[in-house]
C-alpha cells in the first residue's frame, strides 16, 4: 500500500501541510489554514488520522484546531481549557500530544490539560498546579510555557514536561502527583553555588528516544543532557557540539542512539547557526560523538534560528528528518540527516514540525 | 404601560459583529437581534446560539479579551455595563499589526 507523508508545520501565520508520496522527492504545499492563528504546535494522530494544531490569537485567546479530513476542513474548540476565574488566563496552547486514547494540550502560563473525546473539550490535570514549587516558577522569554510533553507509550500515567524556566516535572500517576526532575542539568545564569537547582532549569527541548530503555534528551538553555532513567538524573553529552545553546531536538524513530540537534551560535551572540552556516548535527552513539550535517543547508549568511519544536523525524525507513527556521524556509532530508534539501521557502516563521505517515 | 412604551421596553438589542470573529462562526450572522441587559448577558446569549463564541470575547477572569473591545452606545463597556432596550452594539477586533 502507498503512503503519503504529511509534514506539520505551525507558524506565525497559521498551519501549513507539506505532502509527498513516500520517496519524498516532490512536495506540495497546503495552507494557511486555522484563519491564520499564531500556531504553536501542530501534530497528527496516526491512529485516528485526525491534525490537530495548538495556538493561541491576540484577539480571540487560546484554542486547539482539529481537522478530521487531512486539511481539508477545520474546527476550533476552547472548551474547559482555562484556569479557574480569577487566576491569570491560557493564552495559548503551547505542546500537544495525543497518546492512549487522550489527547494532551500543555498552555502558557504553565498547564496541562487533557481532553477524552478528541480536543472537544477540557479538563484541567490540576495536579501540576498544586506542586509545591508553583509559585516560584519563573517566565523564560517566551513567558511561562509548558512546551514540551512526553507520553510513555506503555504506562499511560506516565508524562513528562518541560516548561520554561521551571524545568523538567515528571507523574507517574497520570498528573496527580509530580516531582522536578532536573538533577544534573546547569542553570549558568545563577551564582556559582546555585547552578544546580531542584527546578528552575530552562529545559528547551525534551524527548523520548524509541525502546523500553525510556531514555530522554534534552536540549537546556544550558547545555545538552541524556538521562537514562527517565529523568531522576542527567548527564551532559554537549561535548564535541559547536554550542551549548539551541532548541529542538529529535530522535531518530527506530535507534535509541541517534539523535538530530540544530545548536545555534549561543544564547547573547544573535541566536543564529553557528558562524552563519547551517548545519545539523547529530550522534549515533546516544551523544559520545558528534557529526555536522552540511551537505545541502546554506554556507553562508544564514542568520535564522531554529525553534524549539522545529525539528522532526519521520517513521520512513530510511527516516527523513525535517526542520523549520525562523525566516520560513523548510529543509528536509530523506537519507537520515545526510543531505538535505529545501523544500519550502518563504512561509511565515515557522513555530513547529511535525510529521505524519499515512496509508494511501 | 402603553402599547407603545411597552414595544419601546422590550426592543432587542442590535449587535454587530466583527467580520473575523463572524470567520470563525461560519453560521454566525454580522448583525444579531437579541434580548440581554447587560454585556454579560448579551455574551452568554451569542454563545447560546453560537457555542464557543464566549471564549472569543471574553477570558476566564471573566473579562473582555484585552485585544477585544465591545461599544455600547458609542462607549467602551465592560462586562458589567447594563444595556438599554435597543441598544447598539459593537464587538469589534482591536487594530493590530504583525
Amino acid at each position: 500500500m502507498a503512503k503519503t507523508v504529511l509534514t506539520l508545520l505551525g507558524t506565525k501565520k497559521g498551519a501549513f501541510i507539506l505532502r509527498s508520496e513516500d520517496n519524498r522527492a516532490s512536495w506540495t504545499l497546503e495552507g494557511p489554514f486555522c484563519e491564520h492563528w499564531p500556531m504553536n504546535h501542530v501534530v497528527g494522530d496516526p491512529e485516528t488520522r485526525a491534525i490537530y494544531g495548538g495556538g493561541g490569537n491576540e484577539w480571540f485567546g487560546p484554542a486547539v484546531w482539529k481537522s478530521t479530513d487531512l486539511g481539508k476542513s477545520w474546527s476550533h474548540s476552547s472548551e474547559g481549557l482555562a484556569y479557574e476565574e480569577g487566576k491569570d488566563p491560557i493564552s495559548a496552547v503551547w505542546s500537544l500530544a495525543p497518546g492512549h486514547g487522550r489527547l494532551y494540550a500543555g498552555v502558557a502560563p504553565a498547564g496541562l490539560f487533557a481532553s477524552e473525546d478528541g480536543g472537544v473539550s477540557w479538563s484541567h490535570v490540576e495536579g501540576l498546579q498544586r506542586h509545591p514549587t508553583r509559585p516560584e516558577w519563573n517566565p523564560g522569554g517566551a513567558g511561562l510555557i509548558l512546551h514540551s510533553l512526553v507520553l510513555d507509550s506503555d504506562d499511560a500515567g506516565k508524562i513528562w514536561v518541560g516548561i520554561s524556566s521551571a524545568g523538567v516535572f515528571a507523574t507517574e500517576d497520570g498528573g496527580e502527583t509530580w516531582e522536578p526532575r532536573n538533577s544534573g542539568t546547569r542553570c549558568d545564569f545563577l551564582p556559582d553555588d546555585q547552578k544546580y537547582p531542584e527546578f528552575g532549569q530552562c529545559v528547551h527541548c525534551l524527548v523520548m528516544a524509541p525502546g523500553r530503555g525510556k531514555r530522554l534528551y534534552q536540549q537546556n538553555h544550558c547545555g545538552m543532557y541524556r538521562s537514562d532513567d527517565g529523568g531522576r538524573s542527567w548527564a551532559s553529552i554537549e561535548n564535541g557540539l559547536p554550542s551549548t545553546f539551541g532548541f529542538p531536538a529529535a530522535v531518530h524513530p527506530r535507534d535509541p542512539e541517534t539523535l538530530y540537534l540544530l545548536p545555534l551560535n549561543g544564547d547573547i551572540h544573535g541566536r543564529y547557526m553557528p558562524d552563519a552556516r547551517a548545519a545539523a548535527w547529530a550522534t549515533r552513539d546516544g551523544g559520545a560523538t558528534w557529526a555536522d550535517k552540511r551537505s545541502g543547508l546554506p554556507q553562508e549568511n544564514a542568520y535564522f534560528n531554529v525553534l524549539r519544536q522545529a525539528l522532526a523525524v519521520d517513521r520512513l525507513e530510511p527516516a527523513g528528518v525535517y526542520f523549520g527556521t525562523g525566516s520560513g524556509e523548510v529543509y528536509a532530508s530523506r537519507d537520515e540527516g545526510e543531505t538535505w534539501e529545501r523544500i519550502a521557502q518563504h512561509l511565515p516563521s515557522i513555530s513547529s514540525v511535525e510529521t505524519m505517515v499515512i496509508e494511501t | 404601560m402603553s402599547a407603545a412604551a411597552q414595544a419601546v421596553e422590550t426592543r432587542p438589542v442590535v449587535v454587530r459583529l466583527a467580520p473575523l470573529l463572524v470567520t470563525l462562526f461560519p453560521e454566525a450572522d454580522r448583525v444579531v437581534e437579541l434580548q440581554a441587559g447587560s454585556v454579560r448577558e448579551l455574551v452568554d446569549a451569542l454563545d447560546a446560539r453560537w457555542p464557543g463564541m464566549r471564549d472569543r470575547i471574553c477570558d476566564s477572569r471573566p473579562a473582555i479579551r484585552r485585544h477585544m473591545n465591545v461599544f455600547v452606545d458609542g462607549r467602551r463597556g465592560r462586562l458589567d455595563t447594563m444595556l438599554r432596550p435597543g441598544a447598539d452594539v459593537f464587538i469589534l477586533t482591536a487594530i493590530s499589526g504583525g
